[in-house]
């Protein structure tokens, strides 16, 4: 295996790790808060091992580049919903 | 690997849509819905159906749960009441058989399809290079059968005549629903002011490679008008009240292009909505560059809702 | 690496998958709100992971589209939810 691929097959398995962990600590933390703070794991790292292990295997620089923008746009998203989520938690509505 | 792969997905989707139905809130059977849209994006992908798996994720997951969480609001007041009601057991029973009916005469349907199935994918091959597209889906909607896609066209307007229609009279021809209130220096806010330009950027995008590569002016419109809506939502920008002329008339502007064309084609082509030779691409982004304005204020002005304030 | 790379997205989809769960139990709208979020975030992870297994280069652009509406479904979520908070509080105060 070349060392392209053996770096695509280390970033990628960590970023499944990352998620992994990331719905353990959505089932399991006790609450709404914590929960919150295990699914940003899965949003950053996650995604981010996942897409920086496939940046080997894209063909020019532009397909690169969309990669690294969707990241940053789910960190972008992610980061402020995360608010707007614990806001929502912080103030538990008629649904508790 | 694949195998195992779409089992998987096909069993959880089949989970997810069954808990959908039973689920007694709202709130949770529409988050269950908008899931299950992302599912069935990936599984549109599975099938190399790029296409329609870009239009699932765009239109059937994102705008249609927004839509669907919007409905929800509106009859908010009313679930207590709904979820008291007992139906009677002949009730059930009659509902049972009736569904049953329906399931049985859709697998007959399905189990008795000729295969292999009839198909037109060698003949629309063969003459793609006439229409000048290098992607058969919009050489398929937008050459070979542009008359459904124009008729899809008006019957989102029509859509959106039945929308406006629910207004009360005293809020004919207003604002769409409420006027939203956010902090301005607030989280939305700044969500709010830092996607939209790249929405802008991204669903241009789109539309731009649908000639060529999956994509086109649906999907492009619906990112625009999704991207329009947050503005909204977070207080930014307000709905326009919709009797204002040059709303109604970026609403018909991509319709009425159309049926030019397609008078045109039945003047020079002997068809109506046939292309004279050589000109079938101009005339195709000709009529794409009309409908994405089009499409994005219809889609966006269908979310929006019902004009509820008067304008001022 | 076509086949390993088909792994993790099932992998991924798997573990997302289990997230679902919190839709079904989540005492409370954030809980709910927090599913659908993990679910983009993992769909947008297994569809670039599929695209490169299958080669099709599509996948990236649908993972581009799928973060965008995520994104809006969410915002759209929070504002139902913080609308019926404020509805909830009005009928009671």
């Amino acid at each position: 295996m070349s060392l392209a691929d053996l770096f695509t097959v280390v970033a990628v398995s960590a970023g499944a790790v990352f998620f992994l962990a990331g719905t353990v600590g959505l089932l399991r933390f006790p609450d709404a808060l914590t929960r919150l703070h295990a699914l940003t794991k899965a949003d950053n790292l996650g995604l981010g091992l996942v897409v920086l292990g496939l940046l080997p295997r894209v063909d020019g620089v532009l397909g690169g580049l969309k990669l690294v923008a969707i990241w940053l746009l789910a960190l972008l998203a992610g980061a402020a919903v995360s608010q707007l989520i614990a806001r929502a938690a912080r103030s538990p509505g008629p649904r508790g | 690997m694949t195998e195992a792969l779409n089992v998987g997905l096909a069993l959880v989707i089949l989970a997810l849509a069954l808990w959908t139905v039973v689920a007694r809130d709202t709130f949770a059977a529409v988050v269950g819905f908008v899931a299950y849209g992302l599912l069935l994006t990936l599984v549109w992908v599975q099938l190399r159906g790029i296409d329609v798996a870009l239009t699932e994720a765009a239109l059937g997951s994102g705008l249609t749960g927004a839509l669907l969480i919007r409905a929800a609001a509106r009859l908010r007041k009313t679930e207590s009441a709904a979820r008291a009601e007992r139906p009677g057991v002949l009730t059930r029973i009659v509902a049972l058989l009736a569904a049953g009916c329906v399931t049985a005469a859709l697998a007959v349907a399905v189990l008795a399809l000729p295969d292999p199935a009839p198909t037109l994918a060698p003949e629309t091959a063969d003459n793609l290079a006439a229409t000048g597209v290098g992607n058969p889906i919009t050489a398929v909607l937008l050459a070979f059968r542009a008359m459904d896609t124009m008729l899809e066209a008006i019957v989102v307007l029509f859509a959106l005549v039945g929308v406006w229609s629910l207004a009360p009279d005293r809020a004919w021809g207003g604002r769409p629903g409420p006027l939203q209130r956010a902090d301005p220096d607030g989280i939305l806010a700044y969500l709010a002011r830092a996607l939209p330009p790249v929405g802008l950027v991204v669903g241009v995008y789109i539309f731009w490679i649908g000639a060529d590569l999956p994509g086109g002016k649906f999907q492009g419109a619906t990112i625009l008008a999704a991207m329009w809506l947050l503005a909204v939502m977070a207080g930014l920008a307000d709905a326009p009240p919709v009797s204002r002329t040059w709303l109604r008339l970026a609403l018909v502007g991509g319709p009425v292009v159309f049926i030019a064309v397609g008078v045109a084609g039945a003047a020079y082509a002997g068809a109506f909505l046939a292309y004279p030779d050589g000109l079938a691409k101009p005339l195709i982004k000709v009529i794409e560059w009309a409908l994405l304005p089009s499409l994005a204020v219809t889609l966006a002005l269908i979310l929006a809702g019902v004009p509820e304030r008067t304008s001022t | 690496m076509a086949e390993f790379l088909l792994g993790a997205s099932g992998f991924v989809l798997a573990t997302v998958a289990f997230g679902l769960a919190r839709i079904l139990w989540g005492p409370g709208d954030a809980d709910r709100m927090m599913a659908a979020q993990l679910l983009g975030t993992g769909g947008v992870g297994a569809l670039l992971l599929l695209g490169a297994a299958t080669g099709e280069g599509g996948a990236v652009d649908v993972a581009l589209t799928l973060a965008l509406l995520a994104a809006f479904a969410s915002v759209a979520f929070f504002k139902s939810a913080s609308e019926a908070r404020a509805d909830e509080a009005a009928d009671r105060g």
